[in-house]
C-alpha cells in the first residue's frame, strides 16, 4: 500500500543522505522525497511517499527512527492528512489550442504563469491524482516538459508533528 | 585552556578514560600523534594494518565493555578500515574511530588520499560525523561515546580535517549533552511484561533463545537466576554464547546452522518461545516459512525495536535494556502464585532428552592416526580449564570452537558472528589481551583465515601480548569446501591451500615460539606446553584432518529441522 511518511530530522549536511542511504540499503522504494528547513532553521521538514505490506511500512518507520538525525516519524496514512503537491507544466499552445488549454487549467483551477507566442507554463497544486488527471486531460502531443515537487503532507487538526 | 584541535581530541580520549588507541599514522594524523607524543595517559597500540587496528579495537570492547578506540589516517587508512568497522557493526560492537581527513579547503578536491569517509562508512557505523569547526570538536567527541555506547551499541566514526587539528580553541569538555532526536528506551512496558510472564508460567514446551543482546547488555546473572528457577530449556546463539552457562544441564547447546539436534528441534517444537537479544538471523532460524508454526507464540526482548518483527512476528515485543525487563520479570515470577505445568515440563524434558541421545556432536574420537579438529577444541577446553578468552577467525574451526569449548561467562567467546570476518581472530586476541592482561586468550584459526591478519604477529612480539594460536591446519577453505562437498557435487574450486609457509619458521621470525602437531596424541601436551608459556606467543599448527566437516548443518535456505547430522546423511 502507499504511505505517505512525515518527517522531522535534523537540518544538517548529510541527513539527507542517511535517509536515502537506507531506503536503497534496505531495499525500500521511494516514489517520492521532499525536504526543506521548518520556521525553526535547525530542523528540516521530510516528505517521503513510499510503498509496502504493513510489515515492510512497519520495519521502515522503525529504521527511520533509528538515524541519529531523525527527531520524529508519523505514518500519515494513520490518520486524517492533507498531501499536496506542485507541477510545472510546459506546453505548446498555438491557434486554437490556446483557448483549449486555458479553459481546462481553469477547470482544474491551474495557473498560467509564463506565456510566450507558442506556449504556457501552467502551475498546478492539488493531491497527486488531481495533478495526473489534469495531464490526462491535455492532449499529451502538446506536453513540452513537466516537473513535479513529491508529495507534501500534514496531519489535519490537531495531530501536530512538532518537537 | 586554549588547545589545538589535535590536543582536544586527546584531551577527550583521557576523560572518557581511554586506555589504549589502536591506531596507524599518516599524514591526515600527524597533528594527532604529536598530541600523543606528548603525554602519556593514553597508550597507543601500533598495529601493521588499520583493518587490525579496527579489531583490536573491537576485541578490546568485546572483552571490557568499554568503547574500544581506533585512529588511522585519511584515504587507504579508512578504507582499510571499514571491514573492522562493519564486522563491528554487524555484532553492535561499541567503537570510536576517529579518522584524519584532507583540511576543510581541500575537501571535494580530489586532493591527495580524499576518500568520502562519511559516505563511504555511513551503511556500517551507527552514527558518523565531520567535524569543520575546531570549536565543535569536543562535544562531537563526547556525543561519539556516548552513542556508541548506549542504546544498541555500535560503532561511531569522527572524521577530523587536519586544519581542524591544528586550529586552536577554547577546551572544555562538555558534562552533559542533549541530543533531541536519540533517546533509546531502557525501561520496557509494564504491560507487555505482565503478558510475557503470563505466556511463559502457561507455556507446556518452552523454550529460552538468548543472543549476542543478553552479553551486551550485561543480562547474563539475571538471565541465568531467572532460568534455573523455571526450569525450562535454554539454548545461545553464535553471539551469546557465554550468556547461560554452556555446563548447565538446562542448556541445550548453541542453535541454528551448525546447532544441536536438541537445540533446533527444541526451537521447532516449542510452544512459547522467550527471545532474549536475538534476531532470529537467517543462520539461526533457517527458511522463516519453514519456522513459523501456529502453535507457538513468542515473546522477544530486545534494546532496538527495528530487530522486532523483523524477520519473524512475534506475539509479545518487549523493547528495553535487557537486565531491567528481565529484573522486572524476575519480580513477577517471584509473585506469581501460577506455575508452569509440571507434567507438561516433565514431559517436554523427556522429548528433549530423546533428542539429546542422538548425541550429535559424537565424533572419532578414537582416531589415533590423524588429528580430528574437534579434539582440539576439546583438549583446549580441559587445559584452560574452560576460562581462557578465545577469540577465533571465520570457518569451520570457529564453528569447532562454538561447539566444544563450554563457555561459562559472557565475553569469553569473541568471533565475528554477523560479517563473518576471516582475519578477526588475531587483532581481536590482540585488543582482549590489552582488556585482560593477565587472562589466557587463545585465538583458534585455520591457515587461510590467519593469513589475512597474520602480520599482527609482529604487534604481539612489539607489545608482549603472549597470545596462543591453536591453527586448525585442514590445509582447505575448510567451509568452503564443506559447502562444496555437500552443496556442489564436490568440485573443490579454488579451495584448497597451496604453498603454505612453515608456521614454525614464520612465528620464530616474528620472535615467538612455533610449534607443529601431527599426532593425536601429541595434542594434549603440546597446550600444555604451550600454555606453560605464560609470557610468550605460542603459534601451534595443528595438521587436522582434512576431510571433517561440521556437524549437524542445516544447509542454506531449509528448515531448522532438516538437519544433517553426519557424514551418513550426505
Ligand atoms: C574476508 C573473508 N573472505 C572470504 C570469506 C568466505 N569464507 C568463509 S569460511 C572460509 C574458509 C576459511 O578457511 P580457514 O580459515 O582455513 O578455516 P577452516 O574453514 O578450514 O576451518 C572462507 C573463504 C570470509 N568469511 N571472509
Amino acid at each position: 500500500m502507499r504511505h505517505i511518511l512525515s518527517l522531522l530530522l535534523e537540518n544538517e549536511a548529510g541527513a539527507l543522505s542517511r535517509v536515502s542511504g537506507l531506503f536503497s540499503a534496505r531495499g525500500y522504494n521511494i516514489e517520492s522525497l521532499t525536504v526543506a528547513p521548518t520556521e525553526d532553521p535547525t530542523l528540516s521538514r521530510m516528505t517521503i511517499v513510499t510503498r509496502g505490506s504493513d510489515e515492510i511500512i512497519e520495519q521502515i518507520t522503525k529504521q527511520l527512527n533509528k538515524l541519529v538525525d531523525v527527531v520524529k516519524v508519523f505514518d500519515l496514512n494513520e490518520g486524517k492528512h492533507i498531501e499536496r503537491e506542485l507541477m510545472l507544466v510546459k506546453v505548446r499552445a498555438e491557434g486554437k489550442d490556446r483557448e483549449e488549454i486555458k479553459r481546462t487549467a481553469d477547470i482544474f483551477r491551474g495557473r498560467i504563469v509564463d506565456v510566450t507566442e507558442r506556449t504556457y507554463i501552467i502551475e498546478l497544486t492539488g493531491p497527486r491524482d488531481k495533478l495526473d488527471a489534469f495531464l490526462e486531460a491535455i492532449d499529451s502531443t502538446h506536453i513540452l516538459e513537466t516537473v513535479r515537487t513529491g508529495a507534501s503532507g500534514i496531519g489535519r487538526g490537531e495531530w501536530i508533528l512538532r518537537v | 585552556m586554549r588547545l589545538s584541535g589535535a590536543e582536544i581530541t586527546i584531551q577527550c580520549l583521557q576523560e572518557e578514560g581511554v586506555e589504549y588507541v589502536f591506531g596507524y599514522p599518516g599524514g591526515a594524523v600527524l597533528y594527532i600523534y604529536d598530541a600523543l607524543f606528548n603525554q602519556d595517559k593514553v597508550k597507543h597500540i601500533l598495529v601493521r594494518h588499520e583493518q587490525a587496528a579496527v579489531h583490536a579495537a573491537d576485541g578490546y570492547a568485546r572483552a571490557n565493555g568499554r568503547p574500544g578506540v581506533a585512529l588511522v589516517t585519511s584515504g587507504p587508512g579508512v578504507t582499510n578500515a571499514v571491514t573492522g568497522i562493519a564486522t563491528a557493526y554487524m555484532d553492535s560492537i561499541p567503537l570510536v574511530i576517529i579518522s584524519g581527513q584532507v583540511p576543510v579547503p581541500a575537501i571535494g578536491l580530489d586532493a591527495f588520499q580524499e576518500v568520502d569517509t562519511v559516505g563511504i562508512t555511513r551503511p556500517c557505523v551507527k552514527h558518523n560525523f565531520l567535524v569543520k569547526n575546531v570549536a565543535d570538536l569536543a562535544s562531537t567527541i563526547k556525543k561519539a561515546f556516548y552513542l556508541a555506547a548506549s542504546g544498541r551499541p555500535g560503532p561511531v566514526l569522527v572524521d577530523i580535517p587536519k586544519d581542524v587539528s591544528q586550529q586552536i580553541a577554547e577546551f572544555e569538555y562538555p558534562k552533559t549533552l542533549s541530543l533531541r532526536s536519540y533517546n533509546p528506551v531502557t525501561k520496557g512496558h509494564s504491560g507487555q511484561i505482565r503478558k510475557a510472564v503470563q505466556m511463559l508460567m502457561e507455556a507446556r514446551r518452552p523454550m529460552i533463545y538468548v543472543g549476542g543482546g543478553a552479553v551486551l547488555g550485561e543480562a547474563s546473572d539475571a538471565l541465568t537466576h531467572m532460568v534455573r528457577q523455571l526450569g525450562y530449556p535454554c539454548t545461545n546463539t553464535l553471539m551469546g554464547l557465554g550468556a547461560y552457562p554452556g555446563t548447565d544441564p538446562q542448556f541445550l547447546g548453541m542453535l541454528g546452522m551448525h546447532g544441536t539436534y536438541e537445540a533446533n528441534l527444541a526451537m521447532q517444537h516449542s510452544d512459547v518461545l522467550l527471545a532474549v537479544g536475538a534476531r532470529f538471523d537467517d543462520r539461526v532460524i533457517g527458511n522463516p516459512q519453514h519456522f513459523f508454526t501456529e502453535e507457538r507464540r513468542i515473546i522477544h526482548i530486545d534494546i532496538d525495536p527495528s530487530s522486532i518483527s523483523k524477520r519473524v512476528r512475534v506475539d509479545v515485543p518487549i523493547v528495553g535494556n535487557i537486565s531491567d525487563v528481565l529484573e522486572e520479570m524476575q519480580k513477577l515470577i517471584d509473585a506469581s502464585t501460577v506455575q508452569a505445568d509440571p507434567v507438561a515440563l516433565k514431559a517436554w524434558w523427556t522429548q528433549i532428552g530423546e533428542w539429546r541421545a542422538r548425541d550429535c556432536l559424537r565424533y572419532d574420537r578414537a582416531n589415533q592416526t590423524v588429528i580430528k579438529p574437534q579434539s582440539v577444541v576439546e583438549k583446549l577446553y580441559e587445559v584452560t580449564r574452560g576460562e581462557a578468552i578465545v577469540t577465533s577467525d571465520v570457518g569451520q574451526h570457529q564453528m569447532w570452537a562454538a561447539q566444544y569449548y563450554k563457555f561459562d561467562k559472557p565475553r569469553r567467546w569473541i568471533n565475528s558472528g554477523g560479517l563473518g570476518t576471516m582475519g578477526f581472530g588475531l587483532p581481536a586476541a590482540m585488543g582482549a589481551q590489552l582488556a585482560y592482561p593477565e587472562a589466557t586468550v587463545a585465538c583458534v584459526t585455520g591457515e587461510a583465515s590467519i593469513q589475512m591478519c597474520i602480520q599482527e604477529l609482529s604487534t604481539c612480539k612489539q607489545y608482549h601480548l603472549p597470545v596462543k594460536i591453536i591453527n586448525l591446519n585442514n590445509r582447505y577453505l575448510g567451509m568452503v569446501r564443506q559447502w562444496q562437498q555437500i552443496l556442489h557435487g564436490n568440485r573443490y574450486s579454488e579451495s584448497y591451500m597451496d604453498a603454505l609457509p612453515d608456521f614454525v619458521k614464520l612465528a620464530e621470525s616474528y620472535g615467538h615460539v612455533g610449534m607443529r602437531i601431527d599426532r593425536p596424541a601429541d595434542v594434549e601436551p603440546a597446550l600444555r606446553e604451550a600454555f606453560a608459556l605464560k609470557d610468550r606467543v605460542v603459534f601451534m599448527d595443528f595438521q587436522t584432518d582434512q576431510t571433517e566437516n561440521v556437524f549437524p548443518m542445516v544447509k542454506a535456505g531449509q528448515g531448522l529441522t532438516e538437519m544433517l547430522l553426519g557424514a551418513e546423511d550426505l
